[in-house]
């Protein structure tokens, strides 16, 4: 489902970053644990293909993302993986309602308002489909970004350090969302973060090493 | 959701930013535009009131005063020229001019000018009957449609004229006879729309006290008399003929030559050195005016383009600075799966829906201005412009402003569409 095999990246030529390959069943969770600087995100952005390796090969759904141009990865990325940060982004001139709609038509998918009010629902936000996302709560804003990745029915989700703002209470509650709705979804998760909270409730792990040639502000 | 209704609501979401890049863009368009509508009624104005007429002959002063009086209607008259002067260039076997209508100023109804000439004067634009006939006897007139439809005239009205060219019910001729109103002319859109039509000898009668008063011309009299006497039996006497005629005084004559050769181009300058009258040609002055207008113009289409250039920046800086706020939202949006494509024309459409409201906007403006300068214009020169008109150069005038909205938001576009999603994504 999401496999990789020999993963580099490197900065401006010099320093490499290499990860460990990851395969990932559909439909499993997983949790990428590592401290500050081992390159969290930069794996991230490269399974998503928001950045291109030096090395090595990512595969989503059998499509391996090193061979699509890159406006056929733009489309494949809106499509088929939904991605939740650290800090929700939204267009901040449109309403929630108007957010999804969009990611719908920028993935090219048709309009699909039922969906949109359904998972709403589940994410128990519904009444907020017509507020900006100015006016949302913190709380509301991370169910509103998870809903905004699940609205395209992503075949993958990729989740980069979403609680490491929150309580542990929210956190708690941030984690149930994500791995429900990955479950409804039948969709793989895949969870990057520092925080050893979460790492009671996944089964499946990798551990990322502090890479000595690596920049640290990665 | 699409691309286009997602540029539009970025726009409306900063009403204030939008606001002044609408309003100078809207000043811009609208200043160009209304110049155009001007200079374009204007010129239609003066060129269909040029009607052929080569030359003017009337008593001493401005040359442009004595076109502007006397073809126009625009401004007093230099003065009168008597008849005796004028006849000459009134002998049907002149050997250059074709025509000569006698043109006598100097009364109005209602600030309307009432005019004393013959009926080649409505041949002259072209006139035509809408109702009844044209002028006959003394105290008989035919008026314009502008007056008709203004003053509520109708056939078999009466009016007396009041003295000078402004209404003041003090300057009455209450003594006089009343004008009845025989024929009303369809509109032309030319100058007679706007004129009450009589016979020369009406504009006397009314003046009685006056023509007795010029008794010291009685001397020329029996001469011209003479003279009258022989043309009269060649022509016939039209109505309204001013060659049996002697004594009176007439305001100008409107000249049109037999044909145009080197006698005819010399002729306005032996008449304006050899007698006490004054030649004016309609074309040289109204390229005098053209001129003089033309600077005037000029200045205020650059001033016009610099507010729109400053405009185009004015979105261009709104749209640049934006893009700092945005940063994160569009990064959002490609991760969404928006292509650079995609978000280049988001930002391409905010430029050029802005220049189209602004243009919208600017032309409504300058039409509607224009409306309120053909009132002002109603109201002292008895001239009908409108802002009701449709002109080509409004087209182009739209290709301009998409043009500057395109430009506008070429470099902002670009640095977008180019942004790197994954360090700016990075960036906490």
């Amino acid at each position: 489902m999401l496999r990789t095999t020999g993963l580099e990246y490197s900065y401006d030529g010099k320093r490499t970053l290499s990860f460990p390959d990851v395969s990932c069943e559909q439909g499993s969770h997983w949790l990428v644990l590592g401290q500050s600087g081992c390159g969290k995100t930069t794996l991230l952005h490269l399974l998503g293909g928001l950045l291109t390796p030096s090395r090595g090969t990512v595969e989503i759904a059998g499509t391996r993302l090193g061979e699509l141009r890159s406006t056929a990865r733009d489309h494949f990325r809106g499509r088929q993986i939904g991605i939740i940060f650290q800090k929700p982004h939204f267009v901040r001139s449109l309403t929630v309602g108007e957010n999804l709609q969009l990611a719908r038509h920028l993935a090219g998918q048709a309009p699909d308002q039922e969906r949109i009010v359904h998972l709403l629902e589940r994410l128990n936000i519904v009444h907020k489909l017509q507020a900006r996302t100015d006016n949302l709560s913190e709380g509301e804003r991370q169910r509103a970004a998870i809903a905004l990745a699940l609205v395209n029915k992503p075949k993958v989700i990729l989740a980069d350090e979403p609680t490491s703002a929150l309580d542990d209470h929210h956190t708690g509650e941030v984690v149930r969302l994500l791995e429900e709705q990955a479950s409804l979804a039948q969709a793989t998760l895949l969870v990057v973060t520092h925080d050893n909270r979460l790492k009671a409730q996944f089964p499946h792990q990798i551990q990322l090493q502090v890479q000595p040639n690596a920049s640290g502000a990665l | 959701m699409n691309i286009a209704r997602l540029s539009w609501k970025n726009l409306t979401d900063k009403p204030l930013n939008m606001a002044l890049s609408l309003i100078l863009f809207a000043l811009g368009v609208g200043l160009i535009s209304l110049l155009f509508l001007l200079e374009k009624q204007l010129q239609e104005k003066f060129d269909k009131n040029l009607a052929g007429i080569d030359l003017v002959i009337g008593a001493k002063g401005s040359p442009l005063q004595l076109i502007l009086s006397s073809m126009y209607h625009i401004d007093s008259p230099t003065g009168n020229i008597s008849l005796e002067e004028a006849r000459p260039f009134m002998r049907p076997d002149h050997p250059l001019i074709g025509e000569a209508i006698p043109v006598s100023l100097g009364d109005s109804y209602q600030s309307y000018r009432i005019v004393g000439t013959d009926h080649r004067l409505v041949g002259l634009y072209a006139g035509k009957l809408a109702e009844g006939r044209l002028w006959e006897g003394d105290f008989e007139v035919t008026i314009g449609a502008s007056i008709a439809r203004e003053l509520g005239l109708k056939m078999g009205d009466k009016f007396k004229s009041s003295h000078g060219f402004v209404h003041d019910d003090d300057l009455e001729h209450g003594d006089a006879q009343s004008f009845q109103v025989v024929g009303i002319l369809a509109p032309s859109g030319a100058v007679i729309d706007q004129l009450i039509l009589t016979n020369t000898q009406s504009i006397w009668k009314v003046h009685g006290e006056h023509a007795e008063s010029e008794g010291a011309a009685d001397d020329h009299d029996h001469e011209a008399h003479e003279h009258a006497e022989g043309e009269h039996a060649e022509e016939g006497a039209a109505p309204g003929d001013l060659s049996a005629e002697s004594g009176g005084e007439i305001t100008a004559l409107l000249v049109k030559y037999k044909t145009r050769n080197f006698q005819t181009l010399n002729l306005p300058r032996n008449i304006n050195e050899n007698t006490d009258l004054l030649a004016a040609t309609p074309a040289i002055e109204l390229n005098r005016i053209y001129a003089r207008l033309g600077v005037g113009m000029d200045a205020l289409q650059v001033l016009a383009l610099v507010i729109v250039v400053v405009s185009g920046l004015s979105i261009f800086i709104s749209l640049f600075s934006s893009l700092k706020d945005r940063k994160y939202e569009l990064a959002w949006m490609r991760v969404m799966g928006a292509t650079p494509g995609k978000v280049f024309l988001m930002i391409i459409l905010e430029g050029l829906l802005l220049a189209v409201s602004g243009y919208v906007l600017g032309i409504a403006l300058s039409h509607f201005g224009m409306e309120v300068l053909a009132g002002f214009m109603k109201e002292s020169y008895r001239y009908s412009l409108t802002g009701a008109v449709f002109m080509w150069q409004e087209v182009a005038i739209l290709a301009g402003a998409l043009l500057v909205g395109f430009l506008a938001a070429v470099i902002p576009a670009i640095q977008a569409s180019n942004a790197d999603i994954s360090t700016t994504l990075a960036q906490r």
